[in-house]
Formats: C-alpha cells, sequence, structure tokens
C-alpha cells in the first residue's frame, strides 16, 4: 500500500510537472556558465561513432543534424532551412542553411551531408545503417541542396534527422582515414552552438560558446561544464551544495526527487523525452513452459500493480502502458485490448492455465535501486496470485549476456522507440527479428505472421492515416497475445534552478544542445 | 619475505642482493597474475561490444560482430591471451576498447590521484592509529583507553560508505566546510600554491573517510602490541635499570612493538587501493580506482587488465619496502631472497 507520505509528495510532483515550465518569457540575458550533472561519463564525444546518452548530451552541443523536432515530433529546420517530401515518399528534398561553418571555419555544405549520410554513418552507426538500406541514392545538385532517392517509401524517414541519429561529420576531417582512429575524435568538431574546450578525464568536459555560430545572439551562455559524478548521492549533493545547476533525468535515484524538488528556486520538469519514449516492459521467456501459455502470461499482466509502481517508485512520474507503443510514439492508441492491474481475475487466469507451481526467474535491470526494489515489488504481486519467483542478480554486463542467451523467464527492460514503430517497436516484435544474440531484438521469440505482414507494409507506407490504421491493428493484436508483460511510460525528470532558462525546449530534452538556454542572474 | 637468518652477509651488500631477488621473482608472480586475471575476467558474463551496443540502444548481429572482429574478441582465447602477454611484457597495456585510447596513457592520467589519496591515507592512518594505540596502551584500563578503543572499533564497525556520505552530509552540505566531490574547483583555474591549497580541501573528507579504517586497525594492532611488548623481560630490566618512563616506551616498547605493525601496514596497503574503488566512487575523485569499477561495468578487458596490472606491480613494491623497513627497524633482522 502507497504511504500517505509517498501519496503527498508524488502529487506535489505531478502539480509541479502539471504546472508551465518556469517563467520563459523575458528577454534573454547573455553570459554566464552553466554547470551540468553527466553520468556516466561518455567515452568518447564523437557522436557518429558513439550514441549513448551522455555522448549524446555533451555531443548535442557541438554537432547538429539537418532537423530538430518539438514534443510533438513536428520537425524544425536547423541546418536545414526547408525541406520537400514528394508525393510518393520516395524524394526529400532539404535546401541548407548558408554561411554555417565547421568549428575549424570550414563551410558546412551538402558534400558534408552526403558524406555523413552515405559514408561515416552508414558504416559506423548502429541503427542508421538499418535506415540507410531504404536509400537509393544521395545527389547534391549544389552546395545548399541535398535529394534523398529512396527505394520505396519509407515513413518514418523524415524522423531521423536529429543529431544522434544524424550527426553532421566534416568531409574534410575524416574522409579517407579509419573513422575509429581518427585524432579529430578527442576534439571533436562539429557545427554546433559550443566548441570543445577541454576534457579532464574523470573530473569533467568544457565546452564553450560557438563565436560564430549562424543563429544571431545564440547561443547565450559563455560556456558549458559537465561534472562527472559518478555516485547518485553524490550528484545530489552536487546539486545541493550548489556546485551544479542542471541534474539530467536519471541523475539522482527516484527518492531523492521530492527532497531535490523541495529546494528554493528549483523547477522540474518530464518533458524532453518525447523522441525516445522510453517504454519498460518485462520480457517473457515463452520459450520456456509455462510461459509459453497466453493465460499464464495474461494472469501475470493483470497481477503486477503497475499504478503502484509509478507512485511508490517513480514519484508518480510516468505513465502506465497500454501496450508495445509509447503514447509520444507516433501513431499510438491507447484503445487496447483490457491489460489493467485485477489480481482477482489474474487469479482465475491462472487457475485454468498450465501453471504448475514453476518457479519463475525474474531478472531485474541492473540501474540502481528502482529497478531492483520493482523486481521486489513484482515479485511480491506474482506470490499474490500465487505464483513461485525469484530475482536473480546481475551487473549490466551480464544481464545483456542473460538476455542474448534468452536466460531467464521474465526480464526487465527500457528501450527508446525514436518517434516512430518503424524504427522503435517493430524490431522488437517481428518474428524474423528472433535470433538469440541480441538482447535488442524480439527476446521474446514473439512469433505472429499477421503482425509481421502488418509492420513490413506500415513501414513503407506514404500516406500516415494508411500508417495509422495499420498500426492500430497491430496494437490490439500484440496485445492480445501478451508477449511482453509492459509496465510504464517512463517518467525521467530533469531537475535545474528555476532562473536556468530553456534548458528543454524539444523532444530531446538536455540532449539537444543548450542553443536557446540563458540564465536569469545579475 | 624477511626473516631471522644469522648465518647471511650483512650491509648494504645483502641488501642490494635481496632486492634483486625480489624483482626477479616479482616479475613472475606479476605473470602469473596477469594470465590469472586475463581468465577471471574472460570467465564473467558479458562482453564490451554488447555494452557499448546496448548504450547506443539498438544493434543487430553484424553491428556486434564487426565490434568484436575490431576489439580481437572473435579470436581463441588462448590467442588473445598470447596477444595480451606478448604486449604486457613489452610494457604496451594494450587500448581500452570502450575509450579507444592507451590504457597506459589512461592510468598514467589517474594514477597520481590515487597515490596522492591513498598516500595521505596511508599516511594519515599510520601516524594517527600508532599515536592512538600508544596512547591508549598507556592508559590500559583507564577511561582515555576506553574511550580511545571504543572509536577505534567503531571506525573499524562502520562501512566505509556509509561514513562517507556522513561526512559528505555534515562537513559539506550542513556546514559547508569541505567540498563534497571531486579532486579541484572546476572552473577556478587555480594555479601555484592557490591550486595546492584547493587540492588540499577536496583532499580532506576522502583521505580521511578511507584513512579512518585503517587507523582503527592499527590503533588496535599498536595497542596490542605494545601491551605484550611491555611485559618482556627486557623491558623489566631497562625500568629496573632506572630509565624514564618515556624513553622506555620510545626506545624499548614502541620499537619492537612496531614490527607486527609494519607488517600490518605492508599487507594493507593493498588494501587501501581496493578501498580507494568506493572512496574515489563517492567523491568523484579521479582516480584509478574508479577507472576499475567502470571499467568492470563495461566489460573494458585491457583496462582492467592494466590497473590490475598496475595495483599488483605496487602491492609487491609495498610488501618489498616493509621487508627493507623492517631492518631499519629492528637490526636483528637480516634479509634473505
Amino acid at each position: 500500500m502507497l504511504k500517505p507520505i509517498n501519496l503527498i509528495a508524488s502529487a506535489m510532483l505531478a502539480l509541479a510537472l502539471a504546472s508551465p515550465l518556469a517563467a520563459q518569457d523575458g528577454t534573454p540575458k547573455s553570459g554566464g556558465t552553466l554547470n551540468v550533472v553527466i553520468q556516466p561519463e561518455p567515452p568518447s564525444l564523437m557522436l557518429g561513432l558513439v550514441q549513448n546518452g551522455p555522448t549524446q548530451m555533451v555531443g548535442g552541443d557541438i554537432y547538429e543534424s539537418l532537423l530538430r523536432y518539438d514534443s510533438e515530433l513536428q520537425p524544425e529546420g536547423q541546418l536545414a532551412e526547408s525541406w520537400e517530401i514528394s508525393e510518393d515518399g520516395i524524394t526529400y528534398t532539404f535546401k541548407l542553411r548558408e554561411g554555417v561553418k565547421f568549428h575549424d571555419g570550414t563551410p558546412f555544405t551538402s558534400a558534408d551531408v552526403e558524406f555523413s549520410m552515405d559514408k561515416f554513418l552508414r558504416e559506423s552507426h548502429s541503427r542508421m545503417r538499418t535506415y540507410m538500406e531504404h536509400v537509393e541514392s544521395i545527389e547534391t545538385p549544389d552546395d545548399l541542396t541535398v535529394i534523398f532517392k529512396l527505394k520505396q517509401p519509407f515513413g518514418p524517414f523524415i524522423g531521423i534527422f536529429e543529431p544522434g541519429t544524424a550527426p553532421m561529420i566534416p568531409k574534410h576531417i575524416y574522409e579517407g582515414t579509419d573513422f575509429a582512429s581518427n585524432p579529430a575524435n578527442n576534439t571533436p568538431i562539429g557545427t554546433g552552438p559550443f566548441k570543445f574546450d577541454k576534457w579532464e578525464k574523470g573530473s569533467f568536459i568544457h565546452l564553450v560558446k560557438n563565436e560564430d555560430y549562424y543563429m544571431e545572439g545564440k547561443p547565450y551562455i559563455d560556456d558549458v561544464y559537465y561534472h562527472v559524478i559518478p555516485d547518485a548521492a553524490s550528484r545530489a549533493v552536487a546539486y545541493e551544495t550548489g556546485k551544479v545547476d542542471v541534474l539530467p533525468g536519471g541523475s539522482v535515484e527516484n527518492f531523492d526527487v521530492p527532497r531535490m524538488q523541495a529546494m528554493e528556486n528549483t523547477c522540474i520538469t518530464d518533458k524532453g523525452w518525447e523522441y525516445f519514449g522510453p517504454l519498460s516492459w518485462m520480457w517473457v521467456n515463452s520459450d520456456n513452459k509455462p510461459l509459453d501459455d497466453v493465460k499464464v502470461r495474461s494472469a501475470i499482466m493483470h497481477a503486477v500493480d503497475r499504478e503502484f509502481a509509478k507512485n511508490a517508485l517513480w514519484n508518480g512520474l510516468g505513465k502506465v502502458a497500454t501496450g508495445p507503443f509509447s503514447s509520444s510514439t507516433r501513431f499510438w492508441d491507447g484503445d487496447t485490448p483490457d491489460i489493467t492491474f485485477d489480481p482477482e481475475k489474474a487469479k482465475a487466469l491462472l487457475a485454468e492455465s498450465s501453471y504448475n507451481g514453476e518457479k519463475i526467474r525474474i531478472l531485474g535491470l541492473p540501474y540502481g535501486e528502482t529497478w531492483q526494489r520493482w523486481a521486489e515489488a513484482v515479485k511480491q504481486n506474482l506470490s499474490e496470485i500465487g505464483m513461485d519467483a525469484e530475482i536473480v542478480p546481475s551487473d549490466v554486463a551480464g544481464w545483456n549476456q542473460k538476455i542474448s542467451d534468452r536466460d531467464f523467464d521474465l526480464a526487465f527492460t527500457y528501450l527508446y522507440q525514436y518517434g516512430d514503430p518503424a524504427l522503435g517497436v517493430s524490431r522488437t516484435y517481428m518474428g524474423s527479428n528472433a535470433a538469440p544474440g541480441s538482447p535488442w531484438n524480439n527476446v521474446s521469440n514473439y512469433q505472429n505472421p499477421e503482425t509481421d505482414k502488418l509492420f513490413d507494409e506500415a513501414a513503407l507506407m506514404a500516406n500516415p492515416e494508411d500508417r495509422k490504421a495499420a498500426y492500430k491493428a497491430v496494437q490490439d493484436l500484440i496485445v492480445a497475445d501478451v508477449p511482453n508483460i509492459w509496465m510504464l511510460e517512463l517518467g525521467f525528470p530533469t531537475i535545474y534552478r528555476c532562473d536556468i532558462k530553456n534548458p528543454v525546449n524539444t523532444a530531446f530534452g538536455v540532449n539537444d544542445g543548450f542553443r536557446d538556454v540563458w540564465i536569469d542572474r545579475d | 619475505m624477511a626473516r631471522t637468518d644469522l648465518n647471511t652477509r650483512t650491509g648494504a651488500d645483502s641488501v642490494i642482493r635481496f632486492i634483486l631477488g625480489r624483482l626477479v621473482k616479482a616479475v613472475f608472480i606479476l605473470l602469473a597474475i596477469l594470465v590469472f586475471n586475463f581468465l577471471l575476467i574472460h570467465a564473467a558474463p558479458g562482453d564490451p561490444a554488447a555494452v557499448m551496443a546496448g548504450e547506443a540502444g539498438a544493434a543487430d548481429e553484424k553491428f556486434l560482430a564487426d565490434l568484436r572482429t575490431r576489439f580481437g574478441l572473435d579470436q581463441p582465447l588462448y590467442v588473445q591471451l598470447f596477444i595480451y602477454i606478448k604486449g604486457a611484457v613489452q610494457f604496451d597495456l594494450g587500448y581500452s576498447f570502450r575509450q579507444q585510447m592507451s590504457v597506459a596513457e589512461m592510468i598514467g592520467d589517474r594514477l597520481p590521484a590515487t597515490l596522492l589519496l591513498t598516500g595521505v591515507a596511508f599516511v594519515l592512518s599510520l601516524v594517527l592509529g600508532v599515536a592512538a594505540g600508544v596512547a591508549a596502551s598507556a592508559r590500559q584500563g583507564r577511561w582515555g583507553d576506553t574511550i580511545i578503543s571504543t572509536f577505534a572499533l567503531l571506525f573499524y564497525a562502520t562501512p566505509l560508505f556509509w561514513v562517507a556520505l556522513m561526512a559528505t552530509l555534515v562537513f559539506s552540505v550542513w556546514l559547508g566546510w569541505l567540498p563534497g566531490f571531486g579532486y579541484s574547483t572546476i572552473g577556478a583555474n587555480y594555479t601555484g600554491m592557490a591550486h595546492v591549497l584547493d587540492v588540499a580541501k577536496h583532499l580532506v573528507l576522502p583521505a580521511s573517510t578511507l584513512g579512518l579504517f585503517f587507523m582503527a586497525i592499527y590503533m588496535r594492532m599498536t595497542r596490542a602490541s605494545m601491551l605484550e611488548v611491555s611485559r618482556l623481560d627486557f623491558v623489566k630490566t631497562a625500568r629496573a635499570k632506572g630509565l624514564k618512563r618515556g624513553v622506555i616506551q620510545r626506545r624499548h616498547i614502541l620499537r619492537n612493538a612496531l614490527l607486527p605493525v609494519i607488517t600490518l601496514a605492508g599487507l594493507q596497503a593493498g588494501q587501501i587501493f581496493g578501498g580507494a574503488i568506493l572512496t574515489e566512487t563517492v567523491f568523484a575523485w579521479p582516480g584509478i580506482g574508479r577507472l576499475m569499477f567502470e571499467a568492470i561495468n563495461q566489460r573494458d578487458y585491457n583496462v582492467i587488465l592494466g590497473v590490475f596490472y598496475i595495483s599488483a606491480a605496487m602491492v609487491l613494491l609495498f610488501n618489498l619496502i616493509t621487508d627493507v623497513v623492517y631492518v631499519i627497524v629492528d637490526p636483528r633482522i637480516r634479509l634473505t631472497t
């Protein structure tokens, strides 16, 4: 049962989040230093080679892409001034901004776009190499025009031009070199609002204002320090003692969030994750009996109290998932078959099922206290309907291995959806993508030719209405089969001083660079 | 190991011979440690390719296979071991898979911070521990002894991470006297003495946190050893000769009582390195302990092995130093290899 104090804290937090972000009005002031926590320390800042969260956060200040996306995932121009999509969905024409330069002074042109997409990212970027399979050719009729011709319509194509997916890499530095060992990887050069200055490993990363940035007056702040602080409690202390001003989502343990939020001059927002749409679920190993029985899976689905987890473990942040799509992902449909918390229904389903007292192994996600407690809560939920469960501990590498080897019964995970089901959802349900050896494919080995066909067709449809109808059918079918136990659309709060303006104003939050940030201090 | 051997030669000659002999042995020990660690870390589930691909959010089997080929992880284990050992004997510790930089360079960047932290913690714990042990033994059974022993027990029994968090809470958050994390004030760009003082200020909490546990051990060992030695005949003789109490304590009891403390300190030097992992993590101290912790999580094999290699070498060095210090403290002891 949720304690009253937790309820009050959750309610306060929800209220704070419901209110508009701290005043974004007023005339921006130039100057000042932004101090931000970064965790873990990124392995590299070269966004074309590494795409983990911390690299995206710092790299998002240094590198840019053709577009950026608002919280509704609508594209806005970044390095592209305008763009057109042909009616048949085959040709994408981008007009680039004039006067854009890389940090070393070299002009940015269409040749850099072609090199980045066709050479660098096709070779080095785990996701882009899949997306680029849809591209027939890239043409650059002049320095400021790029034309992508696709093999067939690919619905989500307009959604891939963000820095973490399609960063623009300087051709003059990387062409003809071994990308992974190019010395420039240590002093990254992009077109972004901030330039790399210094990286003291284990301590901080320092970026300075790009004085030649192509947007008049921006960026407003002089420099950014990313502080590397490995311990969650120490990160909270760093904020409390005024050493840092911004705690990106996941910086502190969830139980510390209300304490931070109660501090003076502190604002909090769960926005800025719309593109990623982090959705948590438990993989179900349907190769193991009795989990191959849909009634057992349904019983587990109805046994898990997700509202409790949201309030008690996640401070009321996030949403209870309705199925395999996050509500911020395009073509989400909330009207899916019933999977609500109902222990009585769960008991009845279990009684009708093939479950015979087998012990269910729950593999928790080794990402800190919250996840550990969540596994314990699920174990308790299962015991309440008469299922015997045990929690299997592991570290991150061990977790990867166990998932790849399918060595579990239920396993917590959360994955990003990248704004579109064809980019972030289908990979985890397609029957052809179920081979062991990867923790990011169809780990549950869900096999349904009907959904496979719908996923395949919907990805290649040019008309959004057609895609919507196809994905509605997909969601209904998958939810009815319960191949996974969907938990929460995770809410990761960004905590910051209220006098820091605009730290989050796109679907990427703090990963999208601090181009528009200004500090309202005298 | 040092032992009493009245038949060996004395003087500088034997000390040099002893050190050389130990160094030769150390090479073989290091090699054995490397092989053992290599096999151990490869026996753990998971590999760096999967961790790195996981951080990127997605990867297909081909991408994972490409990463494994690039890192040489597709080779049979014995080939990987051979390549690693071949490099290590030439002091080439390889490249970090994750950071794409030389492991030697990474360790070189971080080692000074760890040596500073562990060095200060070691000296602090040894000096204060021995002083407290002497003070407690001189007041055996009285209030002073009880108070010192109680505190020692408290420091000994309290988990390091808890002490670290409480110290941060009290001295950094509540009182605001000391910085709670980091090596220096970021962005201040101090130079000269201002920089030294800044680092010293940042060092206070991590060094005292790390040192407290070891201080408690040295205190208890010193106290017990002092009381034991004080009952021996030569001390009674010294008293009978009318020597002053302070002289007996310093020259006769303490000098003999220190031998087990030195043995312990030599062994604990390695453990201080272990303790540094936790301390460096809590206090965001940029040393090799933290580097190792992160490398283990990420299965960055070459970094893990490199740090093990360096820390094993340090432990062997500390043990050698301990043996040499023995002779200085107790001239009756002779060195043999």
